[in-house]
């Protein structure tokens, strides 16, 4: 396909022509389609109720209703599941970037007996169905009074997520082994081994690895669920979905869109700002499984 | 590769692996391995948290197999909607990615259209879809453009679990996608130029060499589809809620009723370890199958 290579007979080119038309075809449709729920979700935001409820639908409203956005954030008390998800994502994101950074040094930095079985328990814990600990994990808490509480959110972070550790484990491995070495010589020990070499080096892995926490984090609503019952204790995964609990908000299509926008701003600016650490992120731990 | 070390030094390394993988393993004892444990004797009891357990040995088994149809119900329901959605899923994303891979112009703009779905939170997007497949919705409007009448998408039995596929689809898409154009990108192009060579069509090409290369990641893929899928729950919680007619009653939603809605922890930790069961025969059953269709190279 390259320029330079191709033949000269009209035909051929005519052909890979009308085959770059086709693929152009296939995927400026499809990424219409992946676009249209978007731009709707947009557009009934800025709706009036009579817009909203409109048929046929109206494609673009005639006044941009900013207002809806104002109203909706009365309408529940949405500042104060934006604070209970930013408590969240903060308070799970550093104890998770500190312990799976570190346990993801030692798979893959540090030599022991019985390290590999050990990797393989890591991988198979990974694959485990969360629903085999949930329920005692929910008595247990609840034993000790931590239901409404973040603690069962968060504290568990303190131990690492098999995912977040596969993850470090595998950038790790990427670094020469030779840096250790000659650190090692000159008398380092492994925590000066990992906190001047090799965290230096390992800036856009630790990044990746913050997005995803924050993705996962913010989208988080099994958890949440299960253990906060007060809606003052609620983040905005749970707070979002009162909409339908309301009989007067069922039918207020352009708040619950509002509230969904706005859910969902800093997730996609937080992908727009760090895309090449995120694509990284996927196809490393998608790539070498 | 490694030169030797007196044994002192060998021994303080292992040391520190012990001591900087302890958050993990004790972790892995105090939120994996214990609950496991707990959860196999809660299987064996009936227990509503409030009164005390009451051991009922096999029952909660014997119950589910024999006199639950809602347990078989809530199978099939999954079943259905992994074994569809995981290879659709994968063979759009492998078109997508495959056509994205032929040079074209404005790759970095087509991959973030596609990839952006999978940024919004399941919640928005859940919202975002009740509002779409409403009966006044735009999907209505949409079909209503190609002469197709109205569909009560979420509350007609034979729609509404079709109708979450195509959120799921649209929301899931781009993670896979994303995954094999790296993997297509690492594909040498000295393979295709000798394919060339000797007169190898595009079919001929994406058959012969693209498809074998990547095959690994397709198997990964389809893998932790699989299982990710098997264990559906928030679209059916907030779409639907296993609504109509329990067309679309997920076994963990399912699961998440019995223990949290019925306070039946017996029987939902019962439930959780015929999933286990499922899902480790379906991984064992995947990874056996990969030594027929996975292309490993050599050297790797």
């Amino acid at each position: 396909m390259r320029p330079g290579k191709e033949p000269k007979a009209v035909g051929i080119r005519t052909r890979r022509n009308l085959s770059r038309g086709l693929i152009y075809a296939i995927l400026i449709l499809g990424s219409l389609v992946m676009l249209v729920p978007f731009y709707w979700m947009f557009v009934s935001s800025l709706m009036t109720e009579a817009e909203v409820l409109s048929y046929p639908p109206v494609w673009i409203p005639k006044t941009w209703r900013w207002k809806n956005y104002l109203e909706m954030w009365h309408a529940l008390p949405f500042t104060t599941f934006l604070r209970n998800t930013i408590v969240l994502t903060v308070g799970r994101m550093i104890p998770l970037v500190l312990s799976c950074s570190l346990v993801g040094f030692a798979f893959a930095r540090l030599r022991a007996r019985g390290k590999d079985a050990l990797f393989l328990l890591l991988l198979a814990t990974m694959m485990l169905p969360s629903q085999v600990t949930m329920i005692p994990l929910y008595i247990g808490f609840a034993k000790i009074g931590w239901v409404n509480t973040f603690k069962p959110l968060i504290v568990p972070a303190f131990f690492g997520m098999p995912f977040y550790i596969f993850m470090m484990r595998q950038f790790f491995m990427t670094i020469p082994i030779e840096l250790d070495e000659s650190a090692r010589i000159d008398g380092a020990s492994t925590l000066t081994i990992f906190v001047r070499i090799i965290l230096p080096l390992s800036k856009p892995a630790l990044a990746a690895m913050c997005v995803f926490i924050f993705m996962w984090s913010w989208n988080d609503f099994f958890s949440p669920l299960i253990y906060l019952h007060k809606t003052e204790m609620y983040p905005l995964a749970l707070g979002l979905q009162l909409f339908r609990s309301y009989g007067e908000y069922l039918t207020r299509w352009e708040y619950i869109m509002a509230g969904s926008v706005a859910m969902t701003v800093p997730p996609l600016l937080v992908f727009f700002f760090s895309q090449r650490y995120f694509v990284r992120g996927i196809t490393l731990t998608g790539l070498k499984g | 590769m490694r030169s030797k070390r007196p044994s002192a030094l060998v021994l303080r390394e292992e040391k520190d692996f012990f001591l900087f993988s302890s958050p993990w393993w004790l972790g892995l004892v105090l939120f994996v391995i214990g609950p496991m444990i707990a959860s196999i004797v809660i299987s064996f009891t009936q227990w509503d948290i409030i009164t005390a357990p009451k051991w009922v040995g096999l029952r909660n088994y014997i119950r589910l197999f024999r006199d639950d149809p809602l347990f078989w119900k809530s199978l099939r329901v999954t079943a259905v909607y992994t074994f569809v959605l995981v290879p659709l899923q994968l063979v759009l994303s492998l078109l997508v990615s495959v056509l994205l891979n032929q040079r074209v112009r404005g790759l970095g703009l087509f991959r973030t259209l596609f990839y952006l779905p999978t940024v919004l939170p399941v919640v928005a997007s859940a919202l975002l879809w009740l509002w779409i497949l409403n009966p006044e919705g735009i999907l209505n409007f949409v079909v209503g453009l190609f002469g197709i009448p109205r569909q009560n998408w979420l509350t007609d039995e034979r729609l509404a679990l079709p109708s979450i596929m195509l959120m799921s689809l649209w929301g899931t898409f781009g993670t896979s996608m994303v995954i094999f154009l790296a993997g297509l990108q690492g594909v040498p192009e000295s393979l295709y130029d000798a394919a060339r060579i000797d007169g190898a069509n595009w079919w001929a090409r994406f058959r012969y060499v693209t498809l074998p290369m990547i095959s690994p990641v397709v198997f990964f893929n389809f893998l932790m589809g699989v299982i990710g899928t098997f264990q559906v729950f928030t679209q059916g919680y907030l779409l639907t809620d296993g609504r109509p007619n329990n067309s679309t009653l997920f076994y963990v939603l399912y699961l998440y009723r019995s223990g949290f809605e019925y306070l039946k922890m017996g029987y939902a930790s019962a439930m959780a370890w015929v999933l286990f069961a499922i899902i480790f025969v379906l991984t064992l059953l995947i990874l056996r199958s990969s030594s027929l269709w996975v292309y490993y190279e050599v050297n790797r």
